[in-house]
């Protein structure tokens, strides 16, 4: 670990200002995914602005929704009542996550920014164009068992690694953001971005900017949500593929539908054309099938994550299923 | 107390002190003024170091020294055996090349290997070092591959190892069922807790202290010593606790004598723990294998031939080897026998055992290949086993001392509930999901070593027990401690023990199943002999038990009374009193039984093992949702910390079943997941309810106590349970462990 400054702030301004200056200074958050990199030398800041004490941690009901802090840790949000009841997707999806250890010290915007956990991207002594553009893709050819199948270019195939984003995503959350050159809301769908030639960048948040908080509009869907996540064992892994579903029923038909998957791209991966198809249809097996083939529409293994090819529309299945079914 | 009574369920001696952080291990440890070490580890798998710049580390702040092949301290006993400890591998030349010597030349040999071990004055300071160390390589092309490499597999040295054969080795082919089945098994890591390391510090000139993470003390005492060519009793090593071993800690490995070393060098103690990254290739692994097994039998369910071949990985400069194919040998009834064993010198890290060691691999291949065949010939894989159930061991043609397998197999049918298993695989449907009941056996050797321990009796009825074995989490203190009170009656809480430490009395290292039994014996021996002299005390002419027999006395509770006449006795205390004595101070050497081809019968420890699993076939799913494991292991000293053992095989059953493999990018000679997060280890959420049974019937010839082991026991055969379970649930069978859900769906 590279010997670093570090330094506490109480208010956005001073964060923004801080990391604004120079590109070696980034913001701590919980610190469960940025130590770890900077432990195996991925991530070498001269300077650590600790936001943790910037007011930013409330949950709080909006005009239209709700509003999560971006300091918000994990487990906070998880188990916040009015989480629980208007959005459960979203505490589904972060119990999912991790372990409790982590859940209590990760916090919202940490969750976002969190990077892949592709083996080579942590191992400096191996090829990797996101820690180091140019070095080449060492999962290309190599161990892409937990790789993407969607989106991927020649010089990325990793996936982001959140559950909680996949819930967010399919929640048609906004994300507010401040920065040097002022405020500005993001599409969470937008947030995160596809590697193209510049997998070094994960999202479309500019240098300086701060994570503020998260918006959740309210919608018809915690009734029938269901996140699903596949992965090598009970706990404490991450997915190999995830879904997660909200259904708006009436009756056996399906009025509206959120439908996002994890595990499948360098960002949260919302099925829209599965969703358009499902809208109005009966909630039956055979439907969830035709829309599982309409998601997978463009994918496409590497090899070792064929199964994916396989899995991925299986899963979708089977969350469909059990959101159906838990009303 | 007799040897026939069953032993009460007392409490982990030394439960409280690890829960209440009293136990130390070895990384707590401080001498004064200790420096911390760290290693920077090779980035190529075969080659040589072009250049290294250590200038930049040299000078970083509080740096005391860079410890390269170019200026590493020179180590007496460099060309002695200093590799390996008693039990360790083959001295002599390896298979695939020459010997390694830590930092001793520019050649790398595998990957992770130690270029340069940088010592500061503290941790942090040694790791920001360590990171400016930058090496340039010759690189060579690098064979880390087994699938690539088996037909450069050879017959490792010594008779365990030579191929095998009873009756005709072609038998299975013309039988009327046969099978022709490969298995596969990665490669699996240790990862316990605690990492490994060693604190070391010179006392004086050639006096030095080394606290360890060994299994055993007194053979890392005799590989410092033979290293630096000094006395051993100059040597002394402390292990009291380890945060888990599973076989890792069964040598000393090159980085610890190298610590020890350039503790002379600075003049100051250095400590040295390792990375969790450096874990994946410092300390050993379960060497990755292929197996085939080709089996016939008759239409009676008979097997007619057997025949088992394995081919493990070893190190080009060392050769590793364990008894993969020993259980087939002399598992089943079967005219027709052959084995086969071979090792692949890879440009990797040298494998070490690990729990259950080879017989585990093995278990999973001949294990699964019987409830292959038991479906073919429409038998139940229990009723199968059955039909070739053997009372006598047709490896070296003589009776087992003791073996109830037919009753562990039916008492652990009964708990797992076998009647509710379908013979129909993929029959048994519980909404979304499969269920499927699997089956294994396992069986270990039992042995007794040889082994010293003191016993001292207070005259305040306390007694003291003591012996050097390093206690690696089994319950050895709890066992010690109930021995000792079976034979001399002290109460349970009057008794202390010590152990883990080289000045104590002579202790082989803990592995391979044998602790109990071999100090076990020793401590029953010492305390019988304290318990003789009592009696002699006690019934000299003048007391009130003069003239009676010892047979008809009984020592307990601080006095040494009449048998059915409890108004006869006399104070342990007064007997030492009028001794003119403080304490009775004894120690014995227990002698190691003879070797086992000169025994009258053939020890062993049994298992059997009961799993239902569930699997989701949309998702390639498992999960194991019951687990039951029977354990033959003659008398259960200490029936708590047995438990404990077989649950912690059915959690690393699991792990090796379902989860942990060490993936190699072969482009790289690399593991790619190398660390937790990456590799997994079964967690607490995978570990279902585990129901336990025991025996509990003492085996006649071993040991006075009769008991066997059961750490090896508590793995061996349970991955093949699994596999054969989800072959139930689904029709799948998985012959590559581990049984991940990628793998139902490929076959699916
Ligand atoms: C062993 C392990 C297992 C895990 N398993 C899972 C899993 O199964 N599923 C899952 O979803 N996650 C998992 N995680 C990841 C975990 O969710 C993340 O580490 C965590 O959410 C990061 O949050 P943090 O607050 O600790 O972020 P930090 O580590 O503090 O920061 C991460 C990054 O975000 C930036 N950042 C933080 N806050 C802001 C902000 N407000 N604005 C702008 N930038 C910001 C930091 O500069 C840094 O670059 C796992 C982590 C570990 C270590
Ligand atoms: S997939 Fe992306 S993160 Fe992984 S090695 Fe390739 S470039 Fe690096």
């Amino acid at each position: 670990m590279n010997q670093f400054q570090y330094m506490r702030v109480t208010n956005p301004k001073a964060a923004v200002a801080a990391v604004s200056k120079d590109n070696t200074t980034m913001f701590l958050a919980g610190g469960t995914n940025l130590i770890d990199l900077m432990k195996r030398g991925v991530e070498a800041p001269e300077k650590l602005v600790d936001i943790t004490r910037i007011p930013l941690n409330t949950i709080e009901k909006t005009a239209t929704g709700l509003r999560i802090g971006a300091l918000a840790k994990n487990t906070a949000v998880a188990e916040h009542e009015l989480v629980v009841k208007n959005f459960p997707l979203l505490s589904m999806a972060l119990n999912a996550g991790a372990s409790p250890q982590l859940r209590n010290m990760a916090t919202i915007g940490g969750n976002m920014m969190q990077r892949t956990r592709c083996s080579y991207f942590y191992d400096t002594a191996l090829p990797c164009n996101k820690r180091e553009p140019g070095s080449g893709c060492g999962a290309i050819g190599g161990y892409n068992r937990m790789h993407a199948i969607f989106g991927t270019s020649t010089k990325c195939i990793a996936v982001h690694p959140s559950d909680m984003c996949i819930a967010l995503v399919a929640l048609d959350a906004t994300v507010n953001v401040s920065g040097p050159k002022g405020d500005r809301r993001i599409p969470f769908a937008d947030f995160h971005r596809l590697p193209g030639d510049t997998p070094q960048k994960d999202n479309m948040l500019q240098p300086g900017e701060l994570i503020m908080s998260v918006d959740l509009p309210m919608n018809g869907f915690a009734g029938n949500s269901h996140y699903l996540k596949v992965r090598d064992r009970a706990s404490y892994a991450f997915a190999l593929v995830s879904v997660g579903v909200g259904l708006k029923m009436s009756g056996n038909t399906i009025q509206d539908v959120r439908l996002a998957m994890g595990g499948v791209a360098h960002k949260p991966w919302r099925l829209t054309e599965a969703e358009k198809f499902l809208k109005g249809k009966p909630a039956t097996e055979a439907t969830f099938k035709q829309a599982a083939e309409l998601a997978m529409k463009g994918a496409k293994g590497h090899g070792e994550n064929d199964f994916k090819l396989t899995m991925a529309p299986n899963s979708i299945v089977e969350a469909l299923k059990t959101a159906a079914k838990t009303a | 107390m007799t040897k026939d009574t069953k032993n009460p369920p007392i409490d982990r001696v030394d439960g409280r002190m690890k829960v209440t952080g009293g136990a130390k291990y070895f990384a707590e440890f401080e001498m004064p003024n200790t420096t911390y070490c760290v290693i920077v580890g090779s980035e190529i798998a075969k080659g040589a170091i072009a250049s290294l710049d250590t200038k930049k580390a040299a000078g970083a702040p509080g740096v005391l020294g860079v410890f390269t092949h170019q200026n590493m301290p020179p180590i007496p006993g460099w060309d002695a055996p200093v590799q390996g400890n008693g039990n360790g591998p083959p001295p002599g030349p390896p298979s695939g090349g020459e010997k390694y010597r830590i930092l001793h030349t520019n050649k790398i040999l595998f990957y992770g290997q130690p270029m340069a071990m940088v010592v500061a004055d503290t941790f942090e300071r040694a790791t920001y070092a360590a990171s400016l160390v930058k090496a340039t390589y010759t690189k060579q092309p690098h064979q880390t591959d087994l699938t690539k490499n088996l037909e450069k597999g050879v017959t490792p040295k010594g008779p365990r190892f030579e191929d095998y054969l009873r009756g005709n080795a072609d038998a299975y082919k013309s039988a009327p069922v046969t099978l022709e089945v490969k298995y596969t098994i990665p490669i699996e890591v240790h990862q316990p807790m605690e990492l490994h390391g060693v604190l070391a510090g010179w006392t004086g000139d050639d006096k030095v202290m080394v606290y360890a993470k060994t299994q055993g003390v007194k053979g890392t005492q005799k590989s410092v010593a033979e290293a630096f060519k000094i006395d051993p009793n100059n040597v002394h090593v402390h292990t009291e606790f380890m945060g888990g071993g599973f076989g890792m800690g069964l040598r000393t490995w090159p980085q610890e004598i190298a610590v020890v070393a350039i503790a002379k060098k600075v003049g100051r103690p250095v400590k040295l723990v390792i990375t969790r990254n450096q874990m994946f290739s410092l300390v050993g692994h379960r060497p990755t294998t292929v197996q085939t097994i080709n089996m016939g039998a008759d239409t009676n369910g008979k097997l007619v031939g057997l025949s088992h071949a394995a081919t493990g990985e070893t190190a080009t400069y060392e050769d590793f080897t364990e008894g993969t194919v020993s259980m087939t040998k002399f598992m089943y009834a079967c005219p027709n026998v052959s084995t086969k064993y071979k090792i692949v010198p890879l440009d990797r890290g040298v494998p070490i055992w690990m729990r259950g060691p080879g017989e585990a691999t093995g278990a999973f291949a001949l294990e699964s290949a019987m409830d292959e065949m038991a479906t073919k010939l429409k038998l139940d894989p229990i009723e199968f086993r059955l039909r070739n159930y053997t009372e006598t061991d047709p490896e070296h043609n003589r009776p087992y001392s003791d073996k109830n397998l037919k009753e562990a197999y039916q008492k652990g049918a009964e708990a797992i509930g076998w009647s509710s298993r379908k013979a129909e695989p993929g029959s048994n449907r519980d909404s979304d999901w499969l269920v499927g009941y699997g089956m294994s056996s396992g069986t270990f050797n039992a042995s007794k070593g040889g082994a010293t321990a003191r016993a001292v009796l207070n005259a305040d009825g306390t007694l003291l027990l003591q012996c050097s074995v390093t206690d690696i989490g089994p319950g050895t203190g709890t066992a010690m401690t109930m021995i000792a009170h079976n034979v001399l009656g002290v109460p349970v809480e009057k008794i202390k023990v010590e152990y883990g430490d080289s000045a104590l009395p002579n202790s082989p290292q803990q592995g391979g199943s044998t602790i109990t039994s071999t100090v076990g014996s020793a401590v029953h021996q010492v305390c019988t002999s304290v318990k003789k002299s009592l009696i002699d005390m006690a019934t000299q002419s003048g007391t009130p038990l003069a003239g009676i027999k010892a047979d008809d006395l009984t020592v307990a509770d601080g006095f040494v009374s009449a048998d059915g006449d409890s108004s006869k006795k006399v104070a342990i205390a007064d007997l030492l009193k009028k001794a003119n004595l403080t304490t009775l101070d004894k120690t014995e050497e227990s002698k190691a039984n003879g070797k086992p081809d000169e025994q009258k019968y053939s020890m062993y420890s049994f298992s059997v093992h009961f799993v239902q699993v569930r699997v989701n076939p949309s998702t390639g799913v498992v999960r194991v949702s019951k687990a039951v494991s029977v354990a033959d292991s003659g008398r259960i000293i200490s029936p708590k910390t047995a438990a404990s053992q077989m649950i912690g095989g059915v959690a690393g059953g699991i792990g090796m079943a379902l989860t942990e493999e060490a993936v190699i990018d072969h482009r790289f000679g690399r593991i790619v997941n190398n660390n937790l997060a990456d590799y997994h280890v079964a967690v607490s959420a995978d570990v279902p309810h585990t129901e336990t049974i025991v025996i509990d019937k003492p085996d006649p010839y071993i040991n006075p106590m009769g008991a066997k082991g059961m750490g090896e026991i508590a793995l061996i055969g349970f991955a093949a349970a699994v596999a054969n379970a989800v072959f139930n649930a689904t029709g799948q069978r998985i012959r590559d462990l581990p049984i991940t859900p990628d793998k139902l769906l490929r076959t699916a």
